[in-house]
């Protein structure tokens, strides 16, 4: 039996190995003499590959569902138009509304905060807390968003991080709304990233790019800076580094769980009554999803803040992200899948078709022996 | 973004499932069509090589450069027929004569020793030298009765591996 262990791409924060987080040697080695049906076999190989090509979980994780047509009923149709009626015509109206004085009541008090405020860095900072939280029920009742908060509320204090399973963006907003978290985030394009530079910067939220190796790093230091500060504004992270369709996790990225710091693990699980709330970003904007929201009746979830957990002795990193994934997943019911977010960006690397590669290989060289 | 399954009348779906030679349930095609669907991303009718590789499961397998030749440009009734092959109603030969097919990248009918080396590079890759998988072959071909030079055709493919419990069968999720 040979055991493959992974030594390269240690050093590599940010990328897992899908092999780290699956269960190893499960599939049983064929023995005896080597014959030429056993070269021409090719079942296996192709077993999986009309598999993949057929189902496979990753699609999964980032489909969205459509909802299950209930109005298809002569009875219910008139009622199901009256309800499109009363949705565009008059709710979502009021919700701009909403949201139009939600902004304007934002910004004539944060740019005054922020600018003449500049002796008073702790009173500035509290302020700013409290409009950022304002703006963000401004949002959440731009959907009426029905939101029910689990568990104790998150506190200040330094050495501890959040981590939340990702549906959308939105998971920011209702989570910020509660509690002024500085978070770290992809890099938006259009108006969400003028919010992120401008306003979301002063919370102490730090911004990166996916695709920019060099970002990693500097990320990870600030991590670090940050986590270690005492004043600054509590840490939420979402380990998956991708919006995922709320029935599925996929892997944790360690970084969050390498910093020596107490983990308290988020739960969100949306209620699908209305609304799907996955923001599908190859699909659609993040403008397009906010109007799909404030264009339903209601956005209906639940959020759970969890058990804060510590890294165990003798548990690694990855090993703890998967303690903690498992938790949300129990709570949230979601299904955990091995597969890294990021495959939506890129290829797996060579590495997995390699293994795959030096098993059928070894098994070869194996029986060849035995003869 | 519509619901696609009801663009397939029950015309389409008997057509299909005549050319697969009813190896599919209806609704295993309906299911088939979805899928299809989602993988053809732009919609052009067919799932270019680019979008097959964003499914990370099929990326990774050795075969899958091969079987993306195999699966180029093909529209959805010549996609069923691809992996009819794979469903549990088709019989052993057909399931043989799709793994012959792979071998035979030319489609000349006839299998050589180069065809069968070429396979073996792709499922072993750098983790046998070149020499010994010549070797290998060599040797157990001519235990089987073959030589070098021998071209083997689908009625030997047959002969090989009927006799061997060929497992290659895959489940259409139905919902």
């Amino acid at each position: 039996m040979s055991k493959l262990n992974t030594s390269s791409s240690e050093l590599d924060l940010d990328r897992p190995n899908i092999e780290d987080y699956l269960p190893s040697g499960s599939i049983q080695e064929p023995h005896g003499e080597l014959r030429l049906r056993d070269l021409l076999d090719l079942s296996p190989t192709l077993t999986e590959a009309a598999g993949a090509i057929v189902d496979d979980s990753f699609t999964r994780c980032f489909k969205s569902n459509p909802p299950e047509p209930w109005n298809w009923n002569i009875y219910l149709f008139p009622l199901w138009c009256l309800g499109v009626v009363v949705r565009y015509m008059f709710l979502f109206p009021l919700r701009v509304i909403v949201l139009t004085i939600g902004w304007i009541v934002f910004l004539s008090c944060y740019f005054p905060v922020h600018f003449l405020l500049k002796g008073h860095d702790k009173l500035r900072k509290r302020l700013e807390r409290g409009l950022v939280e304002l703006i963000c029920s401004f949002f959440v009742a731009s959907w009426t968003g029905v939101v029910k908060y689990h568990g104790p509320r998150p506190s200040m204090r330094p050495k501890q991080v959040f981590v939340a399973n990702h549906t959308s963006m939105i998971d920011f907003i209702v989570l910020e709304q509660m509690t002024a978290f500085a978070v770290i985030m992809q890099k938006h394009p259009g108006w969400v990233g003028l919010l992120q530079s401008t306003i979301l910067e002063s919370l102490g939220c730090i911004w990166f790019n996916r695709s920019e190796a060099k970002d990693r790093e500097i990320v990870a230091r600030k991590l670090r800076e940050h986590v270690h500060g005492a004043d600054n504004n509590p840490l939420l992270i979402f380990p998956e580094g991708t919006c995922v369709n709320n029935h599925y996790t996929v892997m944790f990225k360690k970084g969050a769980f390498e910093l020596g710091c107490t983990v308290c693990p988020i739960a969100i699980k949306y209620n699908k009554i209305f609304v799907d709330a996955f923001w599908n970003s190859r699909k659609q904007s993040f403008t397009t999803h906010l109007l799909q929201l404030m264009t339903s009746w209601a956005v209906v979830c639940d959020v759970w803040y969890l058990e804060p957990q510590n890294l165990k002795p003798g548990e690694t990193p990855i090993e703890f992200a998967e303690r903690v994934r498992d938790i949300i997943s129990v709570r949230a019911g979601l299904k955990k899948v091995p597969w890294d977010g990021y495959l939506k960006y890129s290829r797996p690397s060579p590495k997995h078709r390699e293994r795959k590669q030096q098993s059928f290989a070894e098994s070869i060289l194996r029986r060849l022996e035995e003869k | 973004m519509g619901n696609s399954s009801s663009m397939l009348t029950q015309y389409d779906i008997e057509e299909v499932q005549e050319h697969c030679n009813n190896t599919f349930s209806q609704q295993e095609i309906v299911s088939l069509y979805q899928r299809f669907c989602q993988l053809d991303r732009n919609g052009g009718g067919f799932i270019s090589s680019d979008e097959f590789m964003t499914v990370p499961e099929f990326a990774v397998n050795p075969l899958s450069q091969r079987l993306l030749r195999m699966l180029d440009g093909l529209n959805f009734k010549e996609f069923v027929a691809f992996l009819s092959a794979f469903s549990s109603r088709a019989s052993l030969q057909q399931k043989v004569e799709f793994i012959f097919k792979v071998y035979d990248s030319d489609g000349n009918g006839k299998v050589s020793f180069n065809d069968i080396l070429d396979i073996l590079r792709d499922l072993t890759g750098q983790f046998i030298a070149e020499h010994q998988r010549e070797h290998v072959l060599t040797q157990v071909l001519e235990e089987a009765g073959y030589t070098k030079d021998s071209l083997l055709v689908p009625a030997d493919f047959i002969k090989i591996l009927s006799s061997s419990d060929l497992k290659m069968e895959v489940e259409v999720p139905v919902d």
